[in-house]
Order: structure tokens, then sequence, then C-alpha cells
């Protein structure tokens, strides 16, 4: 990736962190540590990699991308409106009673949401029948699913990860937020998933595990997933949850917590800041 | 005459429509076999998933496959499709009110020896609570192919709840014309409206007989479809005949009785007395005999209308 583009993606990507921190302030409630962690991914795929057009929300062709940790709702809708498929005017209503941006995403309500999500651990499943009607259809979209690190505690997700191994969904590709936090703490100690790329590797995904928030890293791993023949690939993505708000990096209690007034505005001063120090790189 | 199983005939419609409707698919977890659906298999093999022991996948998969235009049938034992997999059905089918059928075969306590931890006698509970979840309950196999055209021809979320015992033929395919949300009038009376649905029709068509034979004018319904309900017909049965009794092979709580009785109490309060399981759990046995157990009987829908016409105002 050349550097202009880089820096370009990197300017995007600290304003949406604005929005997450805006979002969850003006609504007094939500998810910002779990949206902050994936901004870089979300940036990657929406920006760079994805074929969808805001003007067509419901081509056939487009490539589909689901969230199936859906708490991490700010994250998309700040996406969505960057990306013009809402106003930003309507962040403002994020979680309140006459808006469409409900606490986790409605795909009835809002182009662009590919699937209502929230209930932990079924994103990947939708997302393998996304990927088999591709397949049926001949049809050359890829399906892209974010899945939190705590949410692959559920069942469901290895039902699901035998599926997409047995039916050789190589037009599928998964993320997981490895912020290695949920909202009682530490993954480690909760509920251990770990080692999680062995498991993949055993349910026979093919695994890459990079920096979950740098695009070089993301964008070759990317690019790897689409040569895979015969097997769906997870980018295990290593990532801070909080990232880019000093006070909220690493911390669980910031999984289900929104910032204050007080708050919001130094973490705001914060994402100004470096965002200024980007327009000087740039 | 043949008998043949609500599950069979399902999985036969199923074969049928599939030429017809190439955009259906059907996925079943493992009881292609029990369910039947391995005839759409033989014959549409690139169109059948078989999702393996794994209900909620099977739920989510489904919706997938219903957001890129599919017409996904998933297809397992009532007991897994409304019970394990019950978030699932309600939050990535219901909720976003995706076009996924859904095919519960072995409903019921009359699929026997397996007893209580098979035979799901709450779907319809759970079922009609889920917003925009249409709930289907076939007597016999032309209302079963009929069930299929609705839940094709419908877009949105269907249930359609399917027995495992064979049973007679109550009306001839091709002749039968369901609507969604429309009960069949199987005949008219004055003294005791008998609303029934799924394996109880047959037992309530016994029973109207047995009245008859007592002088007893019985109003006979068959309500294939549970949601929506026919309110317009259950207001005239309770009109034209002043009491009602229900019969389903299902919980009373909750179930098609209630779904009855809402109509009723909030409309035009009638006498209600309902045949059905009384809040228990099935047990082991033959089919026939855990019938006769939980009084799933045309006797017993005898009992009920002789009580229910004494409350008659």
């Amino acid at each position: 990736m050349d550097r202009a583009k880089e820096l370009e993606l990197k300017k995007i990507a600290t304003e949406i962190r604005k929005s997450i921190i805006i979002q969850t302030a003006e609504a007094g409630s939500g998810h910002p540590g779990g949206s902050l962690s994936g901004v870089e991914i979300l940036t990657y795929l929406y920006f760079v990699e994805m074929n969808i057009d805001p003007r067509n929300p419901k081509d056939p062709d487009r490539d589909r991308f689901v969230l199936s940790k859906g708490h991490a709702s700010p994250l998309l809708y700040a996406v969505l409106a960057e990306k013009g498929f809402i106003s930003k005017e309507e962040l403002k209503g994020f979680r309140q009673i006459y808006s469409n941006l409900q606490g986790h995403p409605d795909m009835k309500k809002v182009p662009g949401v590919e699937m209502s999500t929230g209930s932990l651990g079924q994103g990947l499943s939708v997302a393998n029948g996304m990927a088999l009607a591709g397949k049926l259809d001949g049809k050359n979209y890829r399906v892209y699913v974010l899945l939190g690190d705590g949410e692959i505690q559920e069942g469901q997700i290895w039902e699901a990860a035998m599926t997409a191994a047995h039916y050789k969904l190589d037009n599928l590709t998964a993320f997981l937020d490895h912020n290695g936090l949920q909202i009682d703490g530490k993954i480690t100690e909760v509920m251990s998933p770990e080692p999680v790329d062995e498991k993949f590797r055993a349910f026979g995904w093919h695994v890459i595990t990079i920096d979950g928030h740098d695009f070089n890293q993301i964008e070759k791993a990317v690019s790897e997933a689409k040569t895979v023949k015969g097997k769906p690939t997870i980018i295990i993505a290593e990532t801070v949850k909080g990232k880019g708000v000093s006070f909220m990096e690493n911390e669980a209690g910031w999984h289900g917590t929104a910032p204050n007034k007080e708050q919001a505005q130094k973490a705001l001063e914060e994402l100004q800041k470096q965002l200024e120090s980007l327009e000087v790189q740039g | 005459m043949a008998k043949i199983a609500t599950r069979e005939a399902y999985s036969q419609a199923l074969a049928e429509f599939g030429e017809l409707y190439k955009n259906i698919v059907v996925l079943d977890a493992d009881l292609s076999k029990s369910t039947r659906t391995e005839i759409f298999k033989k014959k549409f093999p690139d169109r059948f998933f078989n999702i393996g022991i794994a209900e909620q996948d099977l739920m989510a998969t489904a919706a997938g496959l219903a957001t890129c235009g599919k017409i996904p049938f998933a297809s397992t034992f009532a007991i897994f499709a409304a019970g394990r997999a019950y978030d699932q059905v309600r939050n990535s089918i219901g909720y976003p009110h995706l076009n996924v059928k859904i095919g519960a075969s072995h409903a019921g306590v009359s699929i026997g020896e397996d007893g209580a931890s098979h035979q799901m006698l709450e779907d319809i509970a759970l079922m009609r609570v889920i917003p925009g979840m249409v709930v289907l309950s076939p007597s016999d196999a032309a209302s079963t192919y009929e069930c299929v055209r609705l839940a094709i021809e419908h877009e949105g979320p269907v249930y359609i709840r399917l027995g495992r015992l064979g049973v007679e033929e109550i009306y001839r395919k091709g002749e039968l014309k369901l609507e969604l949300g429309k009960g069949i009038v199987l005949q008219k009376g004055t003294d005791v409206g008998i609303l029934a649905t799924g394996l109880m029709v047959h037992e309530a068509i016994k029973a109207a007989k047995m009245l008859q034979e007592k002088g007893i004018s019985v109003y006979l319904v068959d309500m294939p479809c549970i949601k929506p309900i026919d309110a317009e017909l259950v207001l005239e049965v309770a009109k034209t005949a002043g009491c009602i009794v229900t019969a389903e092979e299902h919980n009373v709580l909750g179930g098609f009785g209630s779904a009855v009785s809402e109509v009723l109490v909030q409309n035009y309060p009638v006498p209600v007395r309902m045949v059905g399981v009384n809040d228990e759990f099935g047990r082991s046995g033959k089919p026939e005999d855990v019938l006769k157990y939980y009084k799933l009987t045309a006797e017993e829908i005898v009992n009920k209308a002789k009580e229910v016409m004494k409350l008659k105002k």
C-alpha cells in the first residue's frame, strides 16, 4: 500500500473513532471498546476492498459484510455514514427512540446493514448461508464477517466453522477481533478460547494472524484469503480494545459503558490531535 | 386407503414445488431420513444442504441463504426447530422477517416411544409469539401440500408443524385450496363448535359423528392456519353454536386453544373447553397408547362438548 493511501485510510479511521465516541456519548449507552478495536478492519473493507455502492445497496453482485459482534454497531454506523449509506445527521439518533439506529444493527431499518445481529454466535452461520448462495448462483461476490473473541465461546460458532469448511466456502473470509477482553474481564480468565489459531486450523480453515491495526497487514491478509481455494479463511486480527483513546485502551470496563461528557471531550481532543499529526504527515 | 404422515407429504410437496421454484433450497440437520427431506435431496442434490447435528447453525444458515433470494426450508424435528434453535429462529429469522420456512416434523406426543425429550408440546406457543411468524398445522397430506404452497407464496417466516404418524386422507389433493389466515368449515351446526388443528382434526371428525348420533348439531372446523388466525370464522362459530371445544396435540397453555380464546374473549366471549395436554411433559409408549393416556381422543372431545354445552347462556 502506498504511503498516501495509508495516510488517507488512517484519517478515515480516526474520523470513525471520533464518531464512535460521539454516538455513544450522545446516547449515554453503547459499546465503545469493541467498536474502537475493529476500526481498521472495517475501514479497509469498506474503503478499499468491498464491491459496494451506497446508491445500489441491494445489488445482487455486491460483497457482503456481517457484523456478527453486533454490539459494535457504532463502528458499523460510522462507516456506513462515512461511505454514504446513511446521513451523518442520523448518527445523532443512535439508540434513541425515534431513530433507525438501534442498539444492535437492524437490516430492515438501515441500508447497508446486511444482517440483523446482536445475539452472539449467529453471524458466522448467516455468512455461510450467503456464501453458499453465492456458490449456488455462480456469483463472484465475497462474504466478510467480523467475530469477537469473546463471541467464539458460543458453541454455534464451531458448528458454523465446521459447515464453512465442509462446504469449502473459499468465498468467505472471517475476521476475529482478537482484543483479549470481554465484559467480565480477560477472555483467558473468563473462558479461554485459546489457542484460537490452532482451533480454526483444526476445523479446516486457512488461518492468518496479523496486527489488526496495520492497514498493510490487513491488505496482505485479505489478498491472501482471495487466493486460497477450497477452504474458508480466518484472519486473526490482534487488536487493542478501546484503541485510539488512551484511557479506554485495554480496559474491559469500556466494553459496554459510554463515556460521559468530560470523558468524551477528553477522547475527542486526543483523537483530534492524532488527526492533526496525520495532516502534518500528509 | 394408505395412511400418509404429514412429514412425508411435506417432503413430497417440496420435491414437487422444487421443479417450479428454482430458488427453493432444503436444509436438514442429520434427520433427512426421518423428516423425509431425502426425497428432495435425491431429486435436487445441489439444492440440499445437510448441516449435521447443529440446529442453531441450521436456522441461521437458512437466514443467510434467504438474504440472497433463496427460499430455504429448514427441516428438523419440532423439538429442535422451535426449542433448541429458538433464539436463532427469533433473532436471525423472525426479527429480520426473512423468507425462511421451518418444516418442523415429529411434533406432539404421537411420535410415541422416544418420549418426553422428543415430544414437542410447546412449539405453537413459542412460534406464535414471534412477531410476523406464520404458524401452520396441517391435518392430512392434501392440507400439507397446500401449507407448503402457502409458505412458498408468502414472503416472510413460516413455521409448519408436522407429524410422524400416518394419517388418513381428509381432503383430495387438487380439490383443496387453502388461504392464509382461513379455516376450513367441515360442517355447520348450532349446538357446539369444535375447532381442531393438526392430528386432532381426525379425532374431531369422529367426535362430531358421535355427537350427531346423539342428536347434537356440531359446527366443525379444521384450522390449519393458527397464525394469522381466522378470527372471523372463530366468531361466526361462537355466534352460531354459542360454545366451543378446541382440540390440539399440544400443551393447552399458550397453544391453539389459547389463540382461539384470545379472539373470543376480546370480541364475543362464549364458554370454551380445551382438549390438549394439560401442562405436562409427554411419556414413552405406542403412539395410540400415548394419545389415549393424554386423552387426545374423540371421546374426550365428546366429553368436553357435553360439559361446555351446559355452560351456554
